[in-house]
């Protein structure tokens, strides 16, 4: 069984960083694991993409042209995305910055104003971790107990941002479990 | 020993400082820069030295000379990085000097892009410099054997007294895995005594070491030749390196290819075994020495009817697959260049209508 998650959005909104941070929990639970960003022409105009696969076998190909999942965090990436993700899989949509849906009626649609809830946590710059957390807890991809001790070990040289990162990723699972 | 997740240039540098080389020169390119980014940072902490060249040609001298010398060295380029050092890489050759180079292959020809390619296959196992030289090269398919590729090298490097290429591709360098570095590929520098310029005082005997690419005589030039050769000979009988998969059983077409493109391949191969149809592969892991005897028996073997080089080039590998195949069953090729990799849907799709033909 392999998942494809694609991580999507505008340069600054810690793409890379969620998308990281989605494998490391995966290696830590003993899969295996790809992490590939776009770091083509693509992203010399400003938008982020990043895959994370993960799979119980040797992941194959690093080129998957329909993800199993997606979290779009601009309106460009849903637009670009939500017409190739698989059926059945999870489309989370930041609607703080995005005022479309998927269109899609075969995917889990989940719209969160990831955004607000990130500056009611205390800073809009761990909006890449609520919508992370409210992404596991749905898919339920990973045990979100491991995506804390993931994230505790990210940012275990920045100790003072833990609780802030805990908060937000407590926030992203109610967002997610009321969506 | 537990694994970390690393981007592949980060563990292509980690590897080089594992397996004792403390001399990097480098120039920064697109899509490589970070392994020069992370040894900045790592080689100070190791007692080893960064030094970045005013260009890709003065770095390819800088290795000259940090080998000529005996020091473990090496550098990483991306492809028209390595088109600048190619002139050292034949004198360097020629001077019996050992090194690692590591190509992360972009787009070409001619500055071209940064996506991945597999485009320099040729100037990898056919010359790029001028003269009768070869490298020996390895291709990674993941960052774990780029770092186990990248550990073994100098020691290969340094058996041969030949420069050893790593060839791999813009995601072998941009992706992360997760990796371990084998304990077992740990590995001291050689002494080199009887042939680098270490400096008379630091050795027993009196006789100065010349390291050197000039040999005007003509039948002094034919011998050195015939050294060499004897060396590349000597690496086709037992450097060889490739993995079969899917080859238990009985299959119909035989997929010859390397790099990242052969995970696409690996994957196509597990859609088409669902769907019934029995595809091999041969994934070289050098591809000089090329593992010739593995492909023609592969091609060889009853029931295959078709053997096919998958490449992100033009058709590059495909001649070596040919000459190795010596017509025991029909050659064919498939690919993309400039960063568009094919997908594994796109390969079932090819191979199925190959067939069809």
């Amino acid at each position: 069984m392999q998942s494809e998650v694609m991580f999507a959005g505008f340069g600054g909104q810690g793409i890379l960083l969620s998308a990281k941070i989605l494998a490391y929990t995966a290696m830590e639970a003993g899969y295996e694991v790809v992490w590939i960003p776009s770091y083509g022409p693509e992203m010399r105009g400003g938008t982020a993409y990043c895959m994370v696969i993960m799979g119980d076998r040797p992941i194959g190909s690093p080129i998957v042209k329909n993800p199993l999942h997606l979290v779009a965090m601009n309106r460009p990436s849903l637009e670009k995305f939500a017409p190739v993700v698989k059926p059945g899989g999870v489309v989370l949509i930041n609607s703080s910055l995005i005022p479309i849906r998927s269109g899609r009626d075969d995917v889990d649609e989940i719209a969160i104003p990831v955004n607000e809830i990130a500056i009611e946590a205390g800073s809009v710059r761990s909006a890449n971790i609520v919508a992370l957390a409210a992404f596991v807890a749905r898919s339920g991809i990973l045990p979100v107990d491991d995506l804390r001790e993931s994230v505790k070990k990210e940012f275990a040289r920045k100790a003072k941002l833990i609780p802030l990162n805990m908060d937000a990723i407590d926030r992203g699972v109610q967002a997610a479990e009321a969506g | 020993m537990g694994k970390v997740l690393m981007k592949g240039n980060e563990a292509i540098g980690e590897a080089a400082i594992r397996a004792g080389c403390l001399n990097y020169f480098a120039y920064p390119i697109t899509p490589q820069s970070e392994v020069a980014e992370y040894l900045a940072r790592r080689m100070p902490e190791v007692g080893g030295v960064f030094l970045q060249g005013e260009s890709e040609v003065a770095v390819g001298y800088m290795i000259f000379g940090a080998a000529g010398c005996g020091a473990r060295v090496f550098t990483t380029s991306s492809s028209p990085g390595i088109s600048l050092m190619s002139e050292a890489l034949s004198y360097i050759t020629c001077a019996q000097c050992p090194a690692v180079f590591v190509n992360i292959m972009r787009g070409g020809p001619g500055l071209g892009g940064i996506l991945p390619s597999q485009g320099d296959y040729f100037q990898a196992t056919k010359g790029g410099g001028h003269g009768d030289y070869r490298l020996l090269v390895m291709a990674p398919a993941s960052v774990q054997e780029a770092v186990e590729m990248v550990m073994a090298a100098f020691p290969l490097a340094e058996k041969y007294r030949n420069p050893v290429m790593i060839l791999g591709d813009g995601l072998i360098g941009q992706m992360m895995e997760p990796v371990a570095f084998p304990e077992d590929l740990l590995s001291e520098p050689a002494n080199k005594d009887d042939w680098a310029t270490t400096g008379i005082g630091n050795r027993s005997g009196d006789t100065p070491n010349v390291v050197k690419s000039l040999f005007l005589d003509p039948v002094q030039l034919n011998n050195h030749n015939l050294l060499l050769k004897a060396k590349y000979d000597r690496m086709r009988r037992d450097e060889v390196r490739y993995e079969a998969y899917n080859m238990d059983g009985d299959y119909r077409v035989l997929i010859v290819s390397y790099g990242t493109m052969s995970r696409v391949c690996r994957t196509a191969i597990d859609s088409l075994k669902e769907e019934g149809l029995e595809v091999a592969m041969i994934r070289p892991q050098t591809l000089f020495p090329f593992p010739e005897k593995a492909i023609r028996e592969a091609a060889g073997k009853e029931g295959c009817r078709l053997a096919v080089s998958i490449e992100m080039s033009m058709g590059q590998m495909v001649e070596d697959v040919e000459r190795s195949i010596q017509g025991r069953c029909p050659v064919e090729w498939y690919g993309k260049c400039g960063g568009e990799v094919p997908t594994p849907e796109e390969i079932v799709d090819v191979v199925r209508s190959m067939l069809q033909k």
